[in-house]
């Protein structure tokens, strides 16, 4: 963003994109602050409204109903294979927005800088957050920015807020799974908290896993295309498909069973997991999600997340059933049943 | 994965499981003890029970290491960590144990105590080499398969002179809870706890070999197959000893030749014996005191005894009188049987340490086996 020019910068050297860091005047609301917000943010995220320079975005509603979602992201570390904390904040909030099978619209980003982080590191984690809003078509459209000292945080918080526009006779929700309905999921599970943890633990194993972060809006507009009677769709994050699964069985009240051998999971994956003692089940995934659906539109659902490449190793891995008790269970390998829980304590912090 | 997905082959485990089915006797009842937290995790982990006739019954032992430290050891441990400056080092689930009042090493951490997990005694050594000016004590725990890491690292102190690291040792040994087990009263008189034969330790077999268990088999008459820790070493043991029930032997074999031989690590012996030696008797949660079950660090170690440096005191605390932890352990009762199991004692609030540790019999029914207990979520379709 550019001051149009007609009026002058209230500053008169660059900022040091390459050897600078964050310093506490870039947050203290002075002319070092509008310097890095001017030169850093609005130039990567420019847009119209953003360059108004408001404390806030005015944009036109809809007449239909609206979703809204945030989410913080505090990842460390913060670049890793497949992507970094930029466009992981980006996906993150998109993804929660379209569970509702909403078209995502605007995003808000408000940033918590620590004291001597690098001005390099922070342009590349804004362009890449600038290039995930622009892969999607949805603009970041007002933001914060505020600095910590040294010791305060980890380099760099971001939040995220976004908005979106629920199409007319769409109704998705996470209470309204019924017995009899089939879940599908959209891919291999547990690529991203791998990945990350193997970058945590320095484990080198004969293959580069990347994170699965990935924007899932097309995807779902896709779906609900296809079968708008979709009944849930919610993306396994944080505590994985285990987490997700369970809460959707309390609340619809619901049990459901799943089939241990058509869980799709990478072999170094599998591997990793065995390694490091954890459950592929209970494993955060970014760019994946569980939809579910009456058992007659299954096949034609399956069919059409097969077509796009971010479902196309999706499979129908269980069906929902009668349980008042709300049992998430699943049929072992070896054709036994075990309950699958929610996740106790923590089995991996700190990874989105 | 290769070498492990050949041990969690489902079709394989069909075809055992119709062979344990044709060769059970119908008319007779089976009750095997697998020792080890490892096979109590894979027995649930992957539903191994529907796939075993009524008449089976696994008992769960006490192999989990965690489970079976006392109450009073973890206060210890708890106090230790509040010594101003002294960093505490131990593995997971150990800091997850609460004491008599709720308090666990990982409470104490969040105000402000300096407590580190650790995945191995290696790393609690590079802590105390980059923290000279703090004492750094491993709280080391287990079996025999976690006993010699625990002398390489008291051996690397001394070789490095490092003065401000030690160990609180606690490690157990297998065969005197075995003995234990099969000479308590409720085993031997009371026929509380049928006992018909063992599924003999994995990892610690790959240590002290298969030798050790000879004495069950033969003055106890109680069969014992030693297996590893995945599922189809599992059903394959409870197949070898069922027919050996089935034909009157009382002998121990071993299915997980693989890798146990008959007498082990003696490298990893010879270690233990230099560094460690008998406890005259230990408490064990659930079996009470039991003699030469435990070791101590040696007198020609003792620089690096955290029992010595801090003179720790012998603490006896009473579990809750609600936590059936100590008949779990001994087998005499099932998870299900406790009365605050899944209600007050859950994994997120563990009140007995059996439901901490995800090998500790408590903590895999909740998290694997509970369906059960509510016949109705049983669904077949």
């Amino acid at each position: 963003m550019h001051n149009s020019g007609k009026t002058k910068p209230v500053y008169t050297r660059a900022l040091d994109l390459k050897k600078g860091c964050v310093e506490m005047v870039h947050g203290s609301g002075g002319r070092a602050m509008t310097q890095l917000i001017d030169q850093l943010f609005v130039a990567a995220f420019d847009n119209e409204f953003l360059r108004q320079m408001n404390d806030q975005a005015c944009f036109q509603s809809c007449n239909g109903r609206m979703v809204m979602s945030t989410d913080s992201h505090v990842i460390t570390p913060l670049f890793f294979p497949g992507g970094d904390i930029g466009s992981l904040s980006v996906h993150g909030t998109i993804n929660d927005v379209v569970m509702s099978g909403a078209k995502p619209a605007y995003l808000a980003a408000s940033f918590i800088l620590e004291e001597g982080f690098p001005l390099a590191d922070l342009k590349r984690i804004v362009g890449s957050m600038a290039k995930a809003a622009q892969d999607a078509h949805v603009p970041i459209i007002t933001g914060d920015t505020k600095v910590v000292e040294r010791g305060s945080g980890d380099g760099v918080f971001i939040t995220t807020t976004g908005v979106g526009m629920v199409p007319e006779g769409i109704n998705i929700s996470a209470d309204k799974a019924q017995p009899g309905d089939k879940i599908l999921l959209s891919g291999t599970l547990g690529d991203h908290g791998i990945a990350i943890m193997l970058l945590r633990e320095n484990l080198a194993f004969h293959c580069t896993l990347e994170s699965d972060t990935a924007c899932l809006h097309d995807l779902v507009a896709n779906m609900v295309t296809t079968v708008p009677n979709i009944h849930v769709l919610r993306d396994p994050t944080r505590g994985g498909a285990a987490t997700a699964l369970n809460e959707i069985a309390h609340q619809s009240c619901v049990g459901m069973l799943l089939y241990e051998n058509k869980l799709p999971i990478l072999e170094p994956v599998n591997a990793a997991c065995e390694f490091l003692g954890l459950d592929p089940l209970y494993v955060a995934n970014e760019g994946k999600l569980i939809a579910i659906c009456a058992a007659e539109d299954a096949d034609n659902l399956l069919a059409t997340m097969r077509k796009h490449p971010l479902g196309k190793n999706s499979a129908i891995i269980g069906e929902v059933i009668e349980d008042t008790h709300c049992f998430v269970q699943i049929e072992t390998s070896f054709g036994g049943r075990r309950v699958v829980d929610w996740l106790s304590g923590e089995q991996l912090p700190r990874i989105c | 994965m290769k070498y492990i997905d050949e041990f969690r082959d489902g079709a394989l485990a069909q075809k055992i499981a119709a062979n344990i089915a044709i060769e059970a006797n119908q008319a007779r009842s089976y009750h095997l003890m697998e020792f080890c937290g490892g096979h109590t995790h894979a027995i649930s982990r992957y539903g191994i029970v529907d796939l075993l006739p009524d008449n089976i019954h696994m008992i769960h032992g006490p192999g989990c290491p965690v489970c079976v430290l006392p109450i009073g050891r973890v206060e210890n441990a708890i106090q230790l960590a509040q010594i101003p400056g002294l960093i505490l080092c131990s593995y997971g689930d150990m800091l997850r144990i609460p004491t008599a009042n709720g308090v666990s090493l990982l409470k104490i951490k969040a105000q402000g105590a300096d407590v580190r997990m650790v995945y191995s005694s290696a790393d609690a050594i590079k802590i105390a080499q980059n923290n000279p000016q703090h004492q750094v004590v491993f709280l080391a725990i287990g079996f025999e398969t976690t006993t010699p890491p625990t002398a390489v690292v008291i051996k690397q102190a001394q070789a490095m002179d490092l003065t401000n690291f030690s160990v609180f040792c606690n490690h157990v040994l297998t065969p005197s809870a075995i003995s234990h087990i099969l000479q308590s009263p409720e085993v031997r008189q009371l026929g509380l706890l049928p006992l018909d034969g063992f599924i003999g330790p994995a990892h610690v077999s790959t240590v002290i070999g298969s030798q050790p268990y000879e004495y069950f088999a033969e003055e106890f008459q109680k069969p014992v197959v030693i297996a590893g820790f995945e599922p189809l070493d599992v059903m394959q043991a409870i197949l070898m000893l069922i027919r050996q029930l089935n034909e009157g032997r009382a002998e121990v074999e071993n299915e997980f030749s693989r890798a146990v031989l008959p007498t082990g690590n003696m490298k990893a012996q010879l270690l233990v014996a230099e560094v460690f030696e008998l406890r005259r008797i230990f408490e064990w949660r659930g079996l009470g005191l039991v003699p030469y079950s435990a070791l101590k660090i040696k007198s020609s170690y003792a620089e690096f005894d955290a029992e010595k440096r801090f003179q720790i005191p012998e603490l006896s605390i009473a579990d809750n009188k609600a936590c059936e932890c100590g008949a779990i352990l001994r087998g005499v009762k099932r998870p299900q049987d406790c009365k605050i199991f899944g209600t007050v004692c859950t994994p997120e609030n563990p009140i007995g340490s059996c439901m901490v540790s995800s090998e500790g019999a408590c903590a895999a029914h909740y998290s694997y086996g509970r369906l059960r207990d509510n016949n109705t979520t049983m669904q077949k379709n």
